[in-house]
């Protein structure tokens, strides 16, 4: 080992520099760059084909490869294992979506390419990237003519949603809030209102999500304004409003999903929060935190099944996007993930499962079917908003300002 | 800290210390041992960890010791396969980055060429360029040129990196290398081949497996260029760095420990070989 | 007598032949990409049309107006982790070298170990460390040294604190490294001659070292200045380095043109202030002294 540091510092420590070389150096950079062109190709908007068209002459090849997030599906991928035995087509499972913006940015090259990015079916985000996916025409439109479960089972909330109409691309996997979680140790008193976030007496131990799209909604709504009726005056107003509280130091940080443990030891004491999150850590870790939807409304996400365009084998991903919607297999996934379900039929098979269930999974199923972080009341309901809706023009704008509230 | 930088640490070398009455503290010492102790606590904790026995999914608080994550170290194949990717990475780094860095480090110490100061200045610039900066430029070139970015551009990008480090290592050999030995062999009537294969690349050896080590040490453990290249492909910092959202589990320091211990390992070896040697 | 000239021929070409691959490689994998950024930041144009080269300078005056506090803080933070390096790793150094004795080489070694285990794994360990009631500070907390409220994760102490460790390595070894080969009998005759340890230092040994100093600098200066792991490791709400705002306005923006200046800025401003700082030191002499 010693052998090896002397001799790499002797070379560290022995550089030497001349003028001709670094001449030499510049001319070989300039004939870098006329060697390597001028310019990045365009991506292009393309128009999606109509679903007949996309669909015609395609079929099932037995096989395809499923990119989702962490933690969204139990590590014996039960729900795949159990679409295998009823259908035979074999699936990859990749947690490869670890967030929106970076696998959009991963994929975007290739579909723009036309190339197969290596996945059939994929689970994005309600957000700017969803916008971006359908109006560079990257997705593939669903053949609601095999789809009957989704039909049948979702639930009104999950069909024909103002992000997607007639879910003509998507359909969700799974959805959550985005609330307000707190730590009853540290905070004495009950939590109620975004107006909260902004107390001076929090100083340092409050939580922000990093997403602009997240800390836009909670600004707008603490300024009284619908996210889903925004104007750009608004997003000033919001990102003004967001300043002031990082510059007042109240902002420990701007959290992506890993505020959580911090939440629990105490670095900070109260955090905007995705509802399953909270659910899960009371569940594995008795944490004791509380989550509320604040009173000046909350926003409603989905994370959302969708096909690339340039998939191999789309026939295979509209299957089994079809078969999560049985209500059964959504059951599994909900007890596992522990966020909402778009199958309301889930809530009455957990149900009777915790009444046939004993001792410690009785416990835990009877807290989910219970838990309005998992099936929100009707009243909660009507206090969720939907996200800022976002051209990809408007987005040009939005993101940078919002991001330049979080990365200072 | 500052109060144990500003009066000069005893030098006593040895002579001196005859005439000159005994010290009384040893103050450069405890700093050496407090610095150690400093840079190895992350360690600890790690190993430390990797017996946690945890409930939920965040490894930060002691909840009693367990071997179950020692068992069940590949309990996420996408671990596993980051880290499978992250190895081959790191040996065909190693090997590609030895011959070029080899290669390159006998030139240089063993000739006077035209462009040599060019070779320092570029080798000393990838050496010293910020990881961000080659990370871009790799990027934007491959977008550039509309290469796909992947497992190959990560070798391809760890190669560059990690050859000026190979090529300073076996520079640093070869202008050690006394010169007789070869002469020797040449009178003895070998060929210019045969006395590279049978005197001057013996003697290169250590230094070439100390040029490739280091290689392999700084692709494994790269993770600033290996984000702006990897398109897909996952490696295990880049792992990691994903699971620091949900909750790191347990195999991850699993990992990290069995890691650690086949460094130590090496390192131990090859030092004990340079002693047995010297 | 053919034979003769063969040989000859051979050594002429020899050194070219072996520095080809190498040379090859780095030419096109860092001398044309970063030719590449120079070219990408004078592009203008957006993701769906794609970019292409206009000259575009304006990308420079955004690129400066925009984030010039992120640059600004990402220069100091090296800098503050810098000097930490020098202050904790000088001394340490300097014990090994002219102490260390026969474990000399442990000492190295022991020094070097952290290195085998991932950055990232050992920068979010410490996480857990730096926690506001965890061991450090939970127990200064319990005997009442600090306030309840205080903390040091995500605080810009912390992203420094985090820099130095990660980097401490690359300033003791080029240190130690000219220590070492320092003569000793120098270091003897300084004491007999300025008759006194601290004298004898300043006057001495430290002059002698400076070398490796500057070399420690480079080598902890600019990897700390453009790291952003730490930052947003164990930084907070207003403690964003440069290299995170170039990751995501490439990886997440797709802004390439925005990107590639910002990068381009940062690597002038580093290397005109490295070109400063070997001016100010004396290239030659301190190139000299380094060069064995």
């Amino acid at each position: 080992m010693s052998r090896i540091d002397r001799a790499l510092l002797r070379g560290m420590t022995r550089a030497r520099m001349s003028r001709r070389g670094l001449l030499g150096a510049a001319g070989l950079a300039a004939a870098g760059a006329a060697l390597t062109g001028c310019g990045v190709g365009g991506q292009g908007a393309g128009k999606a084909p109509e679903s007949e068209d996309f669909w015609a002459g395609k079929e099932s090849n037995g096989k395809l490869r499923f990119a989702n997030w962490p933690l969204y599906m139990d590590a014996e991928r039960t729900q795949l294992k159990e679409f295998t035995e009823a259908t035979g087509v074999k699936v990859d499972y990749d947690e490869a979506v670890q967030e929106n913006h970076s696998f959009f940015g991963k994929i975007q090259p290739k579909l723009a390419d036309g190339e197969s990015i290596g996945y059939d079916l994929m689970v994005l985000s309600t957000g700017i990237e969803l916008a971006k996916l359908v109006e560079l025409g990257y997705l593939a439109p669903l053949d609601h003519t095999k789809m009957p479960n989704f039909s049948d089972y979702a639930g009104d909330k999950y069909q024909d949603p103002s992000y997607d109409p007639g879910n003509r691309f998507t359909v969700p996997y799974t959805s959550g809030i985005t609330g307000i979680a707190y730590n009853p140790d540290y905070v004495d008193r009950e939590i109620t209102s975004i107006a909260d976030l902004w107390r001076p007496e929090f100083e340092g131990k409050v939580g922000m999500m990093a997403d602009p799209q997240e800390i836009a909604n909670f600004a707008l709504l603490l300024n009284g304004v619908a996210p889903a009726d925004s104007t750009e005056q608004d997003w000033e107003k919001a990102a003004d409003k967001l300043k002031e509280q990082r510059d007042k130091g109240i902002v420990r940080r701007y959290y992506q999903q890993d505020y959580i443990q911090p939440l629990t030891n105490g670095d900070v004491w109260l955090s905007m929060a995705w509802s399953g999150d909270v659910f899960q850590q009371n569940a594995e870790e008795g944490a004791g935190l509380e989550f509320v939807v604040p009173e000046e409304g909350a926003t409603l996400w989905s994370d959302l099944m969708m096909i690339p365009r340039t998939a191999a084998n789309p026939v295979d991903a509209l299957m089994l996007m079809d078969f999560l919607y049985e209500p059964d297999v959504a059951a599994g996934l909900a007890e596992y993930i522990n966020y909402i379900p778009p199958v309301p039929e889930v809530q009455n098979i957990l149900e009777e499962k915790a009444a046939d269930a004993s001792g410690e999974e009785k416990e835990f199923l009877e807290d989910l079917v219970g838990s309005p972080l998992v099936f929100p009341t009707d009243e909660d309901y009507t206090k969720l908003h939907n996200y800022v809706p976002l051209s990809v023009d408007q987005e040009e704008s939005f993101s940078p300002l919002f991001l330049s509230v979080t990365q200072s | 800290m500052t109060a144990t930088s500003a009066p000069a640490p005893p030098a006593a070398p040895a002579p001196a210390r005859a005439r000159r009455p005994r010290r009384r503290v040893d103050w450069g010492k405890y700093v050496t041992w407090a610095v150690i102790a400093w840079l190895l606590s992350p360690i600890a904790f790690m190993i430390v960890f990797s017996f946690n026995d945890i409930k939920g999914r965040h490894n930060v608080t002691w909840q009693g010791f367990t071997l179950h994550w020692y068992a069940d170290a590949l309990a996420y194949p996408d671990l596993t396969q980051a880290l499978v990717n992250s190895l081959l990475i790191a040996l065909l780094t190693m090997v590609f980055a030895g011959l070029l860095g080899g290669l390159l480090g006998l030139a240089l110490g063993r000739y006077t060429f035209r462009g040599q100061g060019a070779t320092d200045l570029v080798m000393f610039s990838a050496i010293s360029a910020p990881e961000v900066v080659m990370g871009a430029g790799l990027l934007s070139m491959f977008l550039t040129m509309n290469i796909a970015t992947g497992f190959w551009t990560i070798v391809v990008s760890h190669v560059m990196f990690s050859v000026s480090f190979v090529a300073i290592t076996v520079r640093a050999r070869v202008l050690a290398l006394d010169p007789a030995l070869e002469e020797a062999a040449r009178d003895l009537g070998a060929s210019a081949w045969t006395t590279f294969r049978l005197v001057t690349l013996p003697m290169l050896a250590p230094a070439l497996m100390a040029g490739g080590l280091i290689a392999f040490v700084l692709s494994i453990d790269d993770y600033i260029i290996t984000t702006f290249v990897s398109g897909n492909t996952s490696t295990f910092p880049l792992w990691i760095w994903g699971t620091t959202r949900v909750g790191t589990p347990p195999q991850v320091n699993v990992m990290g420990t069995l890691i650690f211990a086949v460094g130590v390992l090496l390192a131990v070896v090859n030092a004990a070989m340079a002693r047995r040697r010297a | 007598m053919t034979d003769e000239r063969r040989p000859r021929l051979a050594t002429r070409a020899a050194p070219y032949l072996l520095v080809a691959p190498a040379w090859l490689w780095l030419a096109l994998f860092f001398v044309v990409p970063i030719a590449t950024i120079l070219s990408m930041s004078l592009m203008s144009g957006n993701l769906y049309d794609g970019y292409s080269l206009t000259w575009e300078f304006g990308n420079y005056a955004a690129a400066v107006g925009t984030y010039w506090e992120q640059i600004g803080r990402s220069l100091l933070y090296g800098a503050c982790a810098t000097v930490l390096c020098i202050l904790i790793g000088y001394p340490c150094a300097y014990w090994i070298a002219f102490r260390g004795g026969a474990y000399k080489n442990v000492y190295l070694l022991l020094l070097l170990l952290p290195m085998f285990v991932s950055f990232v794994l050992r920068t979010i360990s410490w996480k857990a460390f730096l926690a506001d009631q965890g061991i450090i500070l939970g127990t200064l907390k319990g005997i009442g040294l600090l306030p309840d409220g205080a903390y040091v994760l995500n605080s810009a102490p912390a992203v420094v604190f985090g820099l130095a460790y990660n980097f401490l390595p690359f300033m003791v070894l080029p240190v130690y490294a000219v220590l070492e080969r320092m003569d000793h009998r120098v270091v003897e005759a300084a004491r007999d001659l300025y008759a006194g340890p601290v004298r004898a230092f300043t006057r001495v040994v430290l002059p002698m070292s400076l070398p490796g100093v500057f070399a420690g600098v480079i080598m902890t200066f600019i990897p700390t200045s453009a790291d952003y792991v730490n930052a947003t490791v164990l930084g907070g709400a207003h403690n964003t380095m440069v290299g995170k705002v170039i990751e995501s306005q490439y990886l997440v923006n797709n802004a390439y043109p925005m990107a590639a200046s910002i990068t381009f800025v940062l690597m002038a401003v580093l290397l005109v202030g490295i070109f400063s700082y070997a001016r100010a030191l004396g290239t030659d002499r301190v190139m000299e002294a380094s060069a064995r």
